[in-house]
């Protein structure tokens, strides 16, 4: 696949950026970042093609700082300087009529020279009638939903002190289930996703193939298992939801100052989490940029819990400035609260291959869904099993379940209940499609519960 | 300086219908082309503990072009609108198309696109170039000062998100729609904190409070007298006892009613999902097509309604972007099912398989970069008889719930566990003392079910949510959600805490 325009796209950044940054005045910030992407997006059902979508966007957002007060303004753009300036132009006037207006911010960080990175990760992808052909006729015959996206994507970052980040990355995924009915007349289905750079048919039907093993557990009778406490193995697929979890106002320090934390009883001593269990971010896999929204640069591993001790909070440098703390170059969602970009779980010392042996009776849950806080101050969390879950009885399958519902804190499941993490870990790609394609994922081990709470 | 809210920018190069003709130009053998262009600005600002945190605005323009070819609806999003960006574009939809037409799920045709020709303006008379940013402004510094009544308030957070969309989609074969939205949602909390334990109380939930409204709707008297009962409240909740677990009747209040609606009815209808085109992402349904105009989905009391055509409701609009005019139609009429949430793609589809089940115009897209898929839009609970007062009072034993604050329902849309910021007992037929964390579980047809009386119309409050997450690739669309209070009997009743 090639992409003429994007290749220009590095080139087109620097002269808007040069040419906005000419225009400031004495006193005057700019943050500029660019988020691109040109992708095929395919939606699959029962192995033919619902949807499919190219979409290519470009967007550039202006952060602007003047007086102790920041405006910003994102916008669309077309990729061509010549029409795209003049608006941003606009925007730039615009925002210093808003900074008249605006009231300080006490709390402003500064516009900083955080250094320069530039990455470029080229991948191999198929043309796309290509790779409609080739996942079409590798699913036939079985009933296949998922998505298919393929093509790059770009994070970049300017300050107009002399900041630069350049972020390339080509690559595709099949995010998909595999249906089948069951014994007992139950829809029942396993998760799987296939991400590389590089595309082979051969590896699709590989990951296909271990799917339709797990499938076949799933044709077992429906084993109904009251609620109530049971001994539990948590698959990757399902620690990386519960992961997922820990992104959301969990490790937030803007969060806990602002009462809205999971784990401020962990940061105040009252609760603890198990020796076993170690967390930190960690850059090195690849999968996501160093620098952030501002273009502060995080470190290439931070740890946040080691052997269950808390060792740090994500900071962001707005929390720094306002709670008098150190920025460890962590980025900020929606309400300001920083998150996750590249959580690795430690692994244990369970072998995979010994964990229905050592689940012995109890539940293996290959999937959760839907996770929320159901009390946000005792880190409790509600969801539901999802995809391949079987009752398991002296380390045998017995068949799949129908799905529970959980509702356990934290402090219990990684906590006082946690009985071992597994030696293999897994990359699971973030396969996220809100607005853009995401960056980032996450690498975690499996993980035996003693006991965990099953209430619907 | 009298800065309005409109941020003013040149307007573009090129308008729909002369994109259109660019693409009819270079035919190729598609049989239909339609063409969605759109432009988005949205502003972002939040005002915490007195202090302007976030001030941030967003212009999103770009088109969407899908082209018809044997069958297959082909899609292609840009956000380079200059005449070569949509020439590109419409290359790329018609090779898309071309390309997965051999491996296309259904033939479909130009009758899913029905010619369609109107108009649809928000019901608002003062929208972004109305408002000046100071005054505006000024009222999130107003509302994050009267949430804060305590030392013990430690966020007082005022939030306000304004869009204002402009959606002209054309057509080869006539179609014409021009459609603008003026939509304001807002988000006042407060949180309370002592020592490691936290609680917080926003006015109706967040961002509960999403409608299609002017400036003119804005009430600062009002605005200040909710923020301060949102920041004693919190404090309230700070000092309170945990929710008992207990089976008791349940009360929900409307701001609790719209998570109700969402997540246990309008989604398990939509069609797409009914054909499991949803069962990688969010799920399946455990509706099937065969349960129209046969399952008793609740009780006697339960009638639900799709309707884009209430004035200042959230996701009120004139045509779906498949072109099909929007009417209001009754889902579900005295408990029975008998109609579902999807557009002439579903229907057709549906109709196929054997099963010729009844639709709406709710085939939506969240922007130019999204191809549409079957969105639930207004899903409202019609009123009943009782009201407020009346279910208290015949209340034994219950629990009277107010705004959400948690919420997660399986797959199928079952099994579902949802929790409110705010409750209060209610013995004996009066309401007694305040409980913390109160949550509550059922299974959703049991549920529903179990609903004994439902408030009157004078009871009824819109509210609605601009992030309704579903499809891949995903979108976050608006919706709304109107009801009456509604008592339900007998449901688990739990607290929080380890």
């Amino acid at each position: 696949m090639s992409h003429p325009s994007f290749e220009t796209l590095e080139k087109y950044f620097e002269k808007i950026a040069d040419a906005l940054f000419a225009q400031l005045q004495r006193g005057e910030e700019m943050n500029l970042n660019l988020a691109a992407e040109d992708q095929v997006y395919a939606r699959f059902n029962q192995a033919r093609v619902r949807q499919n979508t190219s979409v290519k966007q470009i967007d550039l957002e202006l952060i602007f700082q003047s007086k102790g007060r920041k405006a910003q303004f994102g916008t669309s753009v077309l990729g061509d300087e010549k029409i795209d300036l003049p608006k941003l132009m606009i925007l730039l006037e615009r925002a210093r009529q808003e900074i008249e207006i605006l009231q300080p911010d006490p709390f402003l960080v500064p516009v900083l020279n955080n250094g320069e990175s530039r990455k470029q990760h080229h991948g191999k992808l198929l043309a796309p009638e290509q790779a409609l052909k080739e996942i079409a006729e590798t699913a036939e015959g079985s009933d296949f939903a998922g998505l298919y996206a393929a093509g790059p994507m770009i994070r970049a970052n300017k300050n107009s002190m002399g900041q630069s980040h350049w972020f390339f990355s080509e690559s595709f995924f099949v995010d998909y289930s595999l249906f089948t009915v069951n014994a007992s007349g139950e829809n029942k289905a396993v998760k799987g996703v296939y991400s590389d750079q590089q595309w082979s048919q051969a590896a699709l039907q590989k990951h296909l193939q271990q799917s339709k093993f797990q499938l076949e557990l799933l044709k077992k009778p429906t084993q109904k298992i009251k609620p109530g406490r049971h001994r539990a193995f948590l698959a990757s697929g399902a620690m990386s939801e519960l992961c997922s979890m820990l992104s959301w106002n969990a490790f937030s320090f803007g969060a806990m100052k602002k009462g809205d934390c999971a784990l401020t009883k962990l940061y105040a001593g009252e609760k603890t989490l198990s020796k076993k269990f170690s967390l930190k971010e960690n850059f090195k896999l690849g999968l996501t940029p160093l620098f952030n929204s501002r273009g502060e640069m995080a470190p290439e591993e931070l740890v946040l819990v080691e052997n269950g001790e808390l060792k740090n909070m994500l900071v962001s440098s707005r929390a720094a400035q306002e709670f008098g703390v150190i920025s460890n170059g962590a980025d900020t969602g929606g309400f300001g609260w920083e998150f996750l970009r590249s959580p690795d779980i430690a692994p244990g010392h369970l072998s995979e291959a010994k964990a229905l042996e050592a689940l012995g009776t109890g539940l293996y849950l290959g999937n959760l869904h839907y996770l929320n806080w159901s009390d946000v101050s005792a880190a409790r969390i509600t969801g539901m099993t999802r995809y391949a879950c079987f009752w398991v009885e002296k380390g045998e399958v017995v068949g799949p379940i129908q799905d529970l519902r959980f509702d356990e804190s934290l402090f219990s499941l990684l906590g006082s209940e946690l009985v071992d993490l597994t030696q293999e870990t897994t990359i699971d790609p973030n396969v996220g499609t809100y607005e853009l394609r995401s960056l980032g994922g996450k690498q975690v081990p499996g993980a035996l519960i003693d006991t965990l709470a099953f209430t619907l | 300086m009298d800065l309005s809210l409109a941020v003013s920018l040149p307007p573009t190069s090129i308008d729909a219908h002369r994109a259109l003709k660019i693409c009819q130009a270079d035919l190729q053998g598609a049989e239909w082309i339609g063409l969605r262009l759109l432009s988005e600005n949205t502003h972002h600002r939040i005002v915490r503990n007195e202090i302007s945190e976030t001030n941030s605005v967003a212009l999103s323009q770009g088109v969407m072009i899908e082209v018809l070819f044997d069958g297959h609806f082909g899609y292609a999003g840009t956000s380079d609108i200059s005449e070569s960006g949509i020439k590109e574009s419409y290359r790329r939809a018609l090779g898309l198309a071309k390309a997965a037409a051999p491996y296309k799920i259904h033939q479909f045709t130009v009758e899913q696109r029905p010619k369609a020709v109107g108009h649809y303006r928000s019901p608002v008379f003062q929208g972004l170039d109305g408002q000046t940013l100071k005054e505006f402004v000024d009222i999130l510094f107003t509302a994050s000062k009267a949430l804060k009544v305590s030392s013990q308030i430690i966020s007082a957070l005022a939030l306000a998100r304004m869009v204002e969309t402009d959606i002209h989609f054309v057509s080869s074969n006539g179609s014409d729609v021009r459609q603008q939205f003026v939509l304001v949602s807002t988000h006042f909390q407060a949180t309370a904190q002592n020592g490691s334990e936290s609680q917080s109380r926003s006015d109706k939930g967040s961002l509960a409070r999403s409608l299609q409204m002017g400036f003119e709707s804005f009430n600062l008297d009002e605005i200040k007298a909710h923020c301060q009962k949102a920041g004693e409240e919190a404090l309230a909740l700070l000092t309170a006892s945990n929710c008992p677990t207990e089976t008791m009747d349940l009360l929900l209040a409307p701001d609790q009613m719209l998570i109700q609606i969402h997540e246990s009815i309008g989604h398990p209808l939509e069609l797409d999902r009914i054909l499991g085109d949803e069962r990688n992402y969010a799920g399946w349904s455990f509706v099937q097509p065969e349960d129209f105009g046969r399952l008793q989905y609740g009780s006697k009391l339960m009638n639900v309604t799709f309707d884009p055509t209430v004035p200042g409701e959230f996701a009120s609009y004139s045509f779906d972007d498949g072109g099909l005019l929007a009417t209001r139609e009754h889902l579900i009429k005295d408990g029975k099912l008998i109609r579902g949430l999807g557009g002439l793609e579903s229907q057709t589809r549906l109709r196929k398989q054997g099963h010729p089940v009844l639709g709406v115009a709710n085939f939506r897209s969240a922007s130019w970069n999204r191809a549409p898929i079957d969105r639930m839009a207004n899903i409202n609970l019609e009123p009943g008889t009782s009201n407020l007062k009346e279910m208290i009072e015949q209340t034994e034993r219950g629990i009277y719930m107010q705004a959400n604050i948690s919420w997660s329902i399986d797959d199928y849309r079952n099994k579902f566990q949802f929790g409110s910021e705010y409750a209060q007992l209610i013995e004996n037929g009066r309401l007694t003392k305040v409980v913390k964390n109160p949550n509550y579980r059922g299974v959703t047809v049991p549920f529903w079910n179990r609903l004994k009386a439902v408030g009157s119309a004078d009871e009824v409050e819109i509210f609605g949510s601009p992030f309704c997450g579903k499809g891949e690739p995903s979108q976050v669309i608006r919706v709304g959600h109107a009801a009456p209070p509604c008592l339900f009997e007998k449901v688990e009743i739990f607290g929080g805490g380890e």
